[in-house]
């Protein structure tokens, strides 16, 4: 959170194949091994569960991976398929169970949170690792070039220059845990919901994925829809009985591409929420893709724990029509929930909305 | 419950003439898009009120090797000269995608990869996206598709009555 806050970024200019891509990568440097995306995605989620103190090995732990391409550079010679990167990451840590990956292109990351969340209030788990990550390579970057989607500088998500996006190398991973009290230590065992009254106490120092949902634009495989038809579906649903007061920000996708932010845009301002504070993360560590939802998660909560809207790096002038409350400097809050949304190809769009002490 | 498949070696091109006939943006589709159209199409050909915008039914698709197929195709023409029309199908999504705008469908659109076809599995995750409320009814389909020639099918049209 302190070198978001900062403004820190690692990113530069590469040589590509052989038009040259600005980006946020990962140092490679003193790394051997087979696949760098399996060597990154372990070592996010075993992170996750040293923090989270867990047996992974239990019949009741499960796990959820995000990637869009996985391994994808090593197309040519070696079985790519996503199925083989969950495996390897089931046996690096020790997760006994069968492991599921959510692949719905930019918005896996949140789809796999949601998938997670799912899991544990289908009883059957009690705690779900969800990990998300993506490595760049020339098929990727190609890929975006051809669709001339990449900004050759620092993106602008929302304002009138933007022209593109950068893409970013992450791993990024959360434990979630079945709110039950039996499993929070503070409180005698009960299979009590959290949201009894007996676990209040508790339940300010969580962070709860109360609602979330996916939806398509039913528009167009590779354009967001102009109405913003899907996001807009998402954050109705997930806004059901909320009030737009409650939330401290919405951290949206931001790709500073044109029509993502216009299409953003518009659907924030449908579903009401033109004057909550609106950020997006991509200046700093650009379009993460399969991390990207379980990243701006988690810097997202770090960032509302500090009582801070991130500032939209990149961002100067409103380059969106209607305008949303998006600002280049950092705000206050005192609030304690907050929406993350994503959008990406195939029409697919997610919203999750995440509070921390229970509905204010 | 219906179900329907389409077994390997059929030419999509009659199924599509046979069953569709109207929506030349199929010959644009990648092997497993055009499956899971088709697919669609057979179940649902004759429903009541078709092309009405709903959110209430979710379009599950499952799979081992995603859209494989394609990428090959796309990481072929990426060393030549790469293709955004091939890019764009390589996401195993891209298939919920047309079945979705085809059809209409504004609610859930997921693509899951499983290390292998366990209908147990599938109806687990299944019931765990009837947790959305919206949804009322899904569309699930495992389409597995390692080469545009080789492929194995199932699609369901289920009423989430029938799964609880």
């Amino acid at each position: 959170l302190a070198a978001v806050r900062a403004g820190q970024s690692a990113f530069r200019l590469y040589d590509g194949w052989p038009e040259p891509y600005y980006a946020s990568l990962l140092d490679r440097k003193g790394f051997e091994g087979p696949s760098f995306f399996d060597h990154i995605t372990l070592q996010a989620a075993l992170a996750a569960l040293r923090e989270a103190g867990i047996d992974a090995s239990s019949s009741r732990v499960g796990l959820v991976l995000s990637t869009i391409k996985g391994n994808i550079e090593k197309i040519d010679t070696e079985d790519v398929s996503l199925a083989a990167a969950a495996d390897t990451l089931a046996k690096g840590l020790g997760v006994t169970t069968k492991p599921v990956v959510v692949s719905n292109a930019c918005i896996s990351g949140l789809a796999a949170l949601l998938q997670g969340v799912r899991m544990i209030r289908s009883g059957a788990y009690d705690h779900v690792i969800v990990a998300g990550a993506e490595v760049q390579s020339r098929f990727i970057v190609t890929g975006f070039q051809s669709l001339k989607a990449l900004s050759l500088n620092p993106c602008k998500p929302f304002d009138a220059d933007r022209d593109g996006l950068n893409v970013g190398e992450a791993a990024a991973a959360i434990v979630l845990s079945a709110q039950r009290a039996s499993l929070l230590e503070s409180q005698p065992a009960s299979e009590n919901q959290l949201s009894d009254a007996s676990t209040k106490l508790t339940r300010n120092e969580v962070w709860e994925m109360v609602e979330g949902a996916v939806r398509n634009d039913a528009n167009h495989i590779s354009g967001p829809s102009r109405t913003g038809e899907g996001s807009y579906h998402a954050l109705r649903y997930v806004l059901d009985g909320v009030s737009a007061d409650e939330l401290a920000f919405v951290n949206v996708h931001g790709t500073a591409t044109r029509y993502n932010d216009q299409m953003e845009a518009i659907a924030i301002n449908r579903a009401g929420l033109q004057d909550v504070p609106v950020n997006a993360l991509k200046g700093i560590f650009g379009h993460t893709m399969g991390a990207a939802g379980i990243l701006e998660s988690i810097v997202s909560m770090a960032a509302c724990d500090a009582g801070v809207v991130l500032p939209t790096h990149g961002f100067s002038q409103m380059g969106v029509e209607p305008a949303v409350n998006v600002s280049a400097q950092e705000r206050k809050t005192d609030k304690k929930a907050f929406v993350k949304l994503l959008s990406g190809f195939g029409g697919v769009n997610g919203a999750l909305l995440f509070r921390k002490g229970g509905a204010q | 419950m219906k179900q329907v498949s389409i077994p390997s070696g059929v030419s999509l091109t009659e199924l599509y003439r046979q069953w569709v006939g109207d929506y030349p943006k199929f010959f644009k589709m990648d092997t497993l898009s055009k499956l899971g159209f088709l697919l669609t199409e057979m179940l649902v050909h004759d429903e009541p009120d078709r092309f009405k915008f709903r959110e209430d039914r979710a379009v599950l698709v499952f799979s081992r090797e995603g859209c494989v197929a394609n990428d090959r195709h796309y990481a072929g023409s990426m060393k030549d000269f790469p293709s955004p029309a091939l890019f764009v199908y390589t996401l195993p999504n891209i298939v919920s995608g047309e079945i979705s705008i085809r059809n209409k469908w504004g609610g859930e659109s997921s693509a899951y990869v499983l290390d292998s076809f366990d209908e147990a599995r599938i109806w687990e995750l299944v019931r765990q996206a009837f947790q959305d409320k919206r949804t009322q009814s899904a569309l699930v389909a495992w389409i597995d598709c390692p080469s545009d020639e080789q492929w194995i099918t199932s699609a369901w049209l289920v009423d989430k009555t029938e799964m609880f």
